[in-house]
């Protein structure tokens, strides 16, 4: 055992010389990562473990921070009733708009895709137009307006369908699923150009070879030959997916209000900015930035092993 | 002509699916546009049809009236227009730049070289990107504070620098250039700095407009609300949305901004797609 130990050491340090030999033939490389890599640490690295030790401590910026244990999370989970309610919006708007916009925009890069190239590239604009388009998807509130003058319930109306007009954004009922409506408007994002651009390499050859060995029609075709081919878009866009659709609260921050009638429309980002920016507890806030990080991570791997299954 | 057509098709496909097919993307992307084409047609309309019941959709006597309404408020505030947009485009400017020019140059060599911390360095920057901003919103505010950055531009502007989106389609394009280029520019003596400015970036061009459209989207549209709070350093979407707040007076004003602040992003874009599709291809997430 000892033996076989202090091989496993003697390995180890010629590994180590061997890489330090390399890191300075290359010290070149480093120089070049060294702006970027700096940045990167003090403003994506640093501030996620920043947030996690400040998880544990009870800080409001005037005072120094003050170690707590796990109380801030204890009074997460056990004490916040918003906080619990904001974990549920968050979690159906991410199940529901997030599976759903994904597919969507595969679906619609993929149909795009059989169209001639002027037409998808006009085709392509429309379609992302909204994900970049700044606000405006406060345009919706017009749309949805609680009077009888609002487009949706003038509609409604006239068509019979409701005979008093519905308050769309004050009332808990509706909002999250108008949310849920602007949302998908605005989710073909970057992982639709991904599709898009993905789809237009998939190679030619296998396409005749998949018409000689019968496949009958499209549908075939996407799963035998497309969807495999396009795995590692598929991955791009399922991480730019999730991390929009946990992400959710300018869109529901506009709509209903902040806050919201009875907090209905609440999600743990509009939490966090409140116990951040209006309330000043950041040692709580932090503890809320660890619970969705931990979340959108674990989510992340979790879809990614799925996705590894496509095709085979 | 109608037999190259047929030609071109590609023999299992149905022609009443191709037609269905196109109905039904013509019906979504009027779905999809509709809510961006009546902002653009509420931005035209005179004061008169903007309250007109029934309502209009499309303008009746389209004017600019709403546009020079809004410069006039604007004009007339304590701190210009001009002010505003210089900030915001200063902030656009110097973040995209400095973005680009230093995500190239780790992509470059994160792409390129085989150096002891390359593979580990390019999985922390892809985990980055599967978090919102919204997580390390409270510890960027902390540092910026210790580094005595906030309210001032540089608080929008390094932060943006390090974006792990740009490094990423960086380091996935160039990944696509031959090495072969790079060893021959090599042999010629050119040391490492020439190769990345003379031979890689001026071939990954692409590249660097899609870098340019999502750094640009992403700066023009930051609010910038939480870092920045004198009025004449804030930025030009700051300052519309107070106008759009302004209650039903500004109802025309307020449409007006939705399409200055909507524009900037969209036309980038359609002048640069193709080059962006380009980059994306190879967007993909190996393991």
């Amino acid at each position: 055992m000892k033996e076989y130990f202090q091989k496993y050491l003697t390995l180890r340090k010629h590994n180590m010389k061997v890489a330090w030999k390399k890191a300075k033939l290359r010290k070149m490389c480093y120089l070049f990562l060294a702006p970027y890599a700096i940045l990167f640490t003090m403003f994506y690295v640093f501030p996620v473990v920043a947030s996690i030790y400040y998880s544990f401590t009870y800080y409001n910026i005037l005072e120094p921070p003050r170690f707590i244990g796990l109380q801030n999370y204890i009074s997460l989970i056990l004490q916040d009733d918003i906080f619990l309610i904001g974990v549920k919006n968050t979690l159906m708007i991410a199940l529901i708009t997030g599976p759903l916009g994904y597919i969507l925009s595969f679906l619609f890069a993929w149909l795009i895709n059989e169209l001639p190239r002027w037409i998808r590239s006009i085709a392509v604009i429309v379609f992302y137009a909204p994900s970049i388009a700044g606000n405006c998807y406060v345009i919706f509130s017009v749309f949805f307006r609680g009077d009888a003058y609002g487009y949706v319930n003038a509609f409604l109306m006239n068509l019979g369908i409701i005979d008093t007009p519905r308050l769309w954004l004050i009332d808990p009922k509706y909002m999250l699923p108008i949310c849920m409506i602007v949302i998908l408007w605005m989710s073909m994002g970057s992982g639709f150009l991904s599709f898009v651009a993905g789809l237009q390499g998939v190679d030619r050859s296998q396409f005749e070879a998949g018409y000689m060995d019968g496949i009958k029609n499209r549908w075939q075709e996407l799963w035998y030959i497309t969807l495999p081919s396009m795995k590692p878009m598929l991955m791009f866009g399922a991480v730019m997916t999730i991390t929009s659709s946990f992400g959710v609260a300018d869109v529901t921050m506009a709509l209903c209000g902040y806050p919201s009638t009875d907090y209905a429309a609440r999600t743990i980002v509009t939490h966090l900015f409140d116990y951040g920016y209006s309330r000043f507890e950041m040692g709580y806030a932090c503890a809320i930035a660890t619970i969705l990080f931990l979340m959108m991570i674990l989510c992340n791997k979790a879809i990614q092993s799925l996705l590894r299954r496509v095709g085979t | 002509m109608s037999a190259k057509i047929l030609k071109k098709r590609k023999p299992n496909r149905s022609i009443a699916g191709d037609i269905a097919l196109y109905i039904f993307l013509l019906l979504v992307a009027f779905v999809m546009a509709f809510p961006i084409i009546y902002a653009v047609n509420a931005a035209l309309k005179p004061l008169d049809e903007l309250f007109k019941f029934p309502p209009k959709i499309f303008a009746q006597h389209p004017t600019l009236d709403n546009f020079s309404d809004l410069f006039v408020t604007m004009g007339k505030s304590w701190v210009t227009f001009t002010r505003y947009l210089f900030n915001t485009v200063f902030i656009t400017f110097c973040g995209t730049a400095g973005h680009l020019i230093i995500a190239s140059m780790g992509a470059f060599v994160l792409a390129k070289y085989d150096f002891p911390g390359n593979k580990v360095f390019f999985k922390i920057v892809t985990v980055a990107m599967m978090f919102t901003g919204w997580v390390t919103a409270i510890p960027n505010y902390l540092i910026l504070n210790k580094l005595g950055w906030i309210d001032t531009y540089w608080s929008i502007i390094i932060p943006a620098f390090a974006s792990p989106m740009g490094l990423f389609l960086m380091k996935q394009f160039m990944e696509g250039l031959p090495t072969s280029l790079i060893e021959a520019a090599k042999i010629d003596g050119a040391n490492e700095w020439k190769v990345f400015s003379g031979i890689v970036m001026p071939n990954v061009k692409p590249a660097w407009m899609t870098l340019i459209i999502f750094s640009v989207q992403g700066l023009w549209n930051n609010k910038a609300s939480t870092y920045i709070y004198s009025e004449e350093r804030k930025t030009l979407v700051f300052a519309l949305q107070q106008i759009q707040a302004g209650g039903i007076a500004r109802t025309g004003q307020g449409a007006a901004v939705l399409v200055v602040v909507m524009i900037v992003p969209i036309i980038i874009f359609v002048f640069s797609e193709s080059q962006i599709l380009e980059t994306m291809a190879s967007s993909g997430l190996k393991d």
